[in-house]
């Protein structure tokens, strides 16, 4: 048994040397890569790859790029940049999680992206927080966004992070409003993620929407309107971590509920609200984050509120680029003259198939109110579950009091982990 | 294969069982090799991909920069522990399937002092949550032990169920009691102090007293066996428990010191996984490290000799594994068609060795 350790190292070695010989050819195969690697990712480590006029970004995904939500959003909007900032070229890493690579750390999958030459790199979840801080503060030479993050709003983050994020909460409420203008039963269900600010102010959202529509096109009072959260833990499904989305749509379809918002970032809910209508039932779904999540179900989707990443991203590139970056912490709510314009609006809401002319109809005075301002539903009294005042009354929540909510609302069902 | 075409051979009387012996060995390294590069390459091949340019990145991509080797040895220190640790108890003749839960476990208790007392002095506090980590993976392992010796409940189930305990312990603290204030998730507890991280190279994320201590470990845990009279014995009740417990060597005892042995290098690779890698408890703190760490004994046949390169090529292979979908546009769980085939064929040639013999 002694020897066998040397013959098996030669063996290796041999081997090794093998791939080392072989490897210096160019790769005769086309491979599955957008386009070739611009050089060896040992010898791109070096400052300033220029290839021509080439400006690579990075973007690290949480999730699986078609998704069909979320991360196919920020997928997309990737897309957008490179179609509009010549020279713009996307390289990504996606399913940085726990679950799909248990030994992948966010700042890891940094450092193989700005090996690739990555001078720009976005960050897409609130997880990814403290690791795109540290990989910024290594590579002082490159840019960062962390999209959805307040690390900047908190003096936290170095100077070379940025942060953005879309006021979905318009795009909640108009979600939360068509629910309530479709539901029979008044039963409403959101489908949450993990407990977090943005989370919860995106449910209190949703929420306050759904209750204006029932008391005020509907003509119910507000507490006929049953609206219930049941958060799975993280932002989709990881086996044997989170709760199972599929089985908490289920379960809010067994309970009597006929519309399921989505708070996450895959299509569970409208794709059994569809096999539940399917089999007989009537249930709504109103997804989440991307425009075209409702492929998922046409028959039963209300409609969805989506991020338009892109031409904010083009724009902060393009500057990068130019030597004209700033940190800066961004809250961008939707183009008011066309939410659903692809050039200018970061938030939009593409009504659903579902949805009757009558309730379309309804929903656009909704949002022509939301639009022209004469509606703002964070005006007070606003009152947390516990009973502690969220918004007093003849006042308007400022943007950090809306931003770094700490508790659900009133009248909702569900953990507020506050 | 060779191994058993060997022993079909009609040859001289004199030369056989040293040819088949030799045999009977080259096959027990080349066909795991050539099982599973061919089975890898086979997969490579269906995806559209230059087998040649994936295996080199596989191989070397852990070395082709500071970064990444520091990467490397980072997962490589905690899966040196729990491959040390299973040593002992395949010398045993334990099937020890708990080592996730023993890792995870230690990485609970090696939380308890940082969050009972984070003013102690860091170095203080790290032998601190080292020593609560090693106790905490202890005493787990000595849970399935005792399973094991009272109850008659075989160590691989006690071990199994023992290791869902654990994880679903680590998500009710991250997810309860350990959660950041004011959210709920399962992305794991508040990130550590930073004074409070193992200290590292530079600005590398290589923390030299993991590897440090897991090389001592393994120092340790080989001379324990092949030179002490603990060792013999360990051996012995792996071999022929029965036997051994006749001739007088304490079995009972020996089962149980070597699951506790392996527990507490288990906990302490999960004390590294806090201190060192995440700097917080996540629920899948283990990462999958105990599990590679069983595959790492398998293809060893705990043989402490072979722990640490095989250790290395493994971690090498997941790390190098993360440039495949930017390089090639493959997915990098390849490395782990890789590890598992090796695993796998090695364990399908000592079955026909054993068979030919």
């Amino acid at each position: 048994m002694r020897q066998t350790p040397i013959q098996i190292a030669a063996l290796l070695l041999l081997l090794a040397g093998l791939l080392a010989a072989c490897g210096q050819q160019p790769a005769a195969q086309p491979t599955a890569a957008p386009a070739a690697p611009s050089a060896d990712p040992a010898a791109a480590a070096s400052p300033a790859p220029v290839v021509g006029e080439e400006y690579i970004a990075g973007m690290v995904l949480v999730g699986p790029p078609n998704d069909g939500g979320w991360n196919q959003a920020h997928y997309d909007a990737s897309k957008y940049v490179e179609a509009k900032v010549p020279g713009v070229r996307f390289v990504y890493i996606d399913k940085v999680n726990a679950g799909d690579r248990p030994n992948v750390t966010v700042e890891q999958a940094i450092e193989e992206l700005i090996a690739q030459g990555a001078r720009f790199i976005i960050t897409n979840s609130a997880e990814f927080a403290d690791g795109t801080n540290t990989a910024a503060a290594a590579h002082p030479e490159v840019y960062f966004l962390h999209a959805s993050g307040d690390k900047v709003l908190s003096g936290e983050a170095p100077g070379n992070v940025t942060n953005l994020m879309g006021r979905m909460e318009y795009g909640k409420m108009i979600a939360g409003c068509a629910a309530a203008l479709q539901s029979e039963t008044g039963k409403l269900s959101y489908l949450g993620p993990l407990i977090d600010p943005e989370t919860r102010r995106l449910v209190n959202s949703t929420y306050l929407g759904a209750k204006y529509c029932w008391e005020n096109y509907r003509g119910q009072p507000a507490d006929s309107l049953a609206f219930k959260v049941t958060w799975i833990g993280f932002w989709f499904n990881i086996p044997g971590v989170t709760l199972d989305p599929t089985k908490v749509a289920t379960d809010f379809i067994n309970e009597g509920s006929d519309v399921i918002i989505s708070g996450i970032d895959t299509t569970e809910g409208i794709v059994e609200a569809n096999k539940a209508t399917q089999a007989g039932k009537t249930v709504w779904a109103v997804p989440y984050d991307f425009q075209g999540a409702c492929a998922q179900g046409e028959a039963v989707c209300l409609g969805v509120p989506y991020f338009n990443w892109g031409p904010r991203y083009a724009e902060i590139i393009a500057a990068a680029r130019d030597g004209n970056f700033e940190s800066r912490w961004e809250w961008i709510g939707p183009d008011w003259s066309d939410i659903n314009n692809p050039d200018t609006s970061m938030i939009g809401f593409v009504k659903g198939p579902a949805l009757t002319a009558e309730n379309a109809a309804i929903l656009d005075d909704f949002i022509a109110k939301l639009a022209d301002g004469s509606l703002n539903l964070f005006t007070g009294p606003l009152y947390y579950q516990d009973g502690t005042v969220f918004v007093a009354e003849g006042e308007v929540a400022d943007d950090q009091t809306i931003w770094y909510t700490e508790q659900l609302l009133q009248g909702i069902e569900g953990q507020s982990a506050p | 294969m060779e191994a058993s075409e060997m022993s079909t051979q009609p040859g001289p009387a004199a030369e056989r069982p040293a040819t088949r012996a030799r045999g009977r060995r080259a096959g027990a390294i080349l066909l795991p090799l050539a099982g599973a590069l061919g089975l890898t390459t086979l997969a490579l091949l269906s995806a559209g991909v230059s087998p040649l340019a994936a295996y080199r990145i596989l191989v070397f991509g852990a070395f082709s920069s500071p970064t990444r080797f520091s990467d490397m040895v980072m997962l490589a220190a905690p899966l040196l522990l729990c491959a040390t640790g299973l040593t002992l108890t395949f010398g045993a003749g334990l099937y020890n399937l708990g080592v996730e839960g023993q890792l995870a476990l230690g990485a609970i208790a090696a939380m308890l002092p940082l969050r009972l007392w984070p003013e102690l002095p860091p170095p203080f506090l790290w032998a601190l949550c080292f020593v609560c980590a090693a106790g905490g993976g202890a005493l787990w392992a000595l849970l399935a032990a005792g399973l094991r010796l009272g109850a008659g409940v075989n160590e691989i189930f006690a071990g199994l169920g023992l290791n869902f305990l654990a994880s679903g312990l680590a998500l009710f603290l991250v997810l309860g009691p350990w959660r950041r204030t004011g959210s709920a998730s399962m992305s794991g507890t508040e990130l550590l102090a930073r004074e409070l991280w193992l200290p590292t190279l530079g600005t590398l994320r290589l923390a030299p007293i993991a590897p440090a201590l897991a090389l001592l470990a393994l120092a340790v845990a080989w001379w324990v066996l092949a030179r002490t009279h603990w060792g013999l014995e360990l051996r012995a009740v792996g071999l022929n428990r029965a036997a051994a417990d006749r001739l007088g060597t304490p079995a009972n005892r020996r089962t149980a010191e070597a699951m506790a042995a392996c527990g507490a290098l288990a906990g302490m690779a999960g004390a590294i996984q806090v201190l060192g890698v995440f700097h917080q408890l996540i629920p899948n703190i283990s990462s999958g490290v105990g599990l590679l760490g069983l595959l790492v004994a398998l293809l060893v046949r705990a043989n402490p000799a072979w722990v640490l390169p095989v250790a290395v090529a493994f971690a090498s292979f997941t790390v190098g594994s993360v440039q495949l979908p930017l390089t090639l546009g493959v997915d990098s769980s390849i490395a782990g068609v890789l590890q598992g085939a090796l695993v796998l064929f090695a364990l399908l040639a000592r079955g026909l060795s054993r068979r030919g013999s």
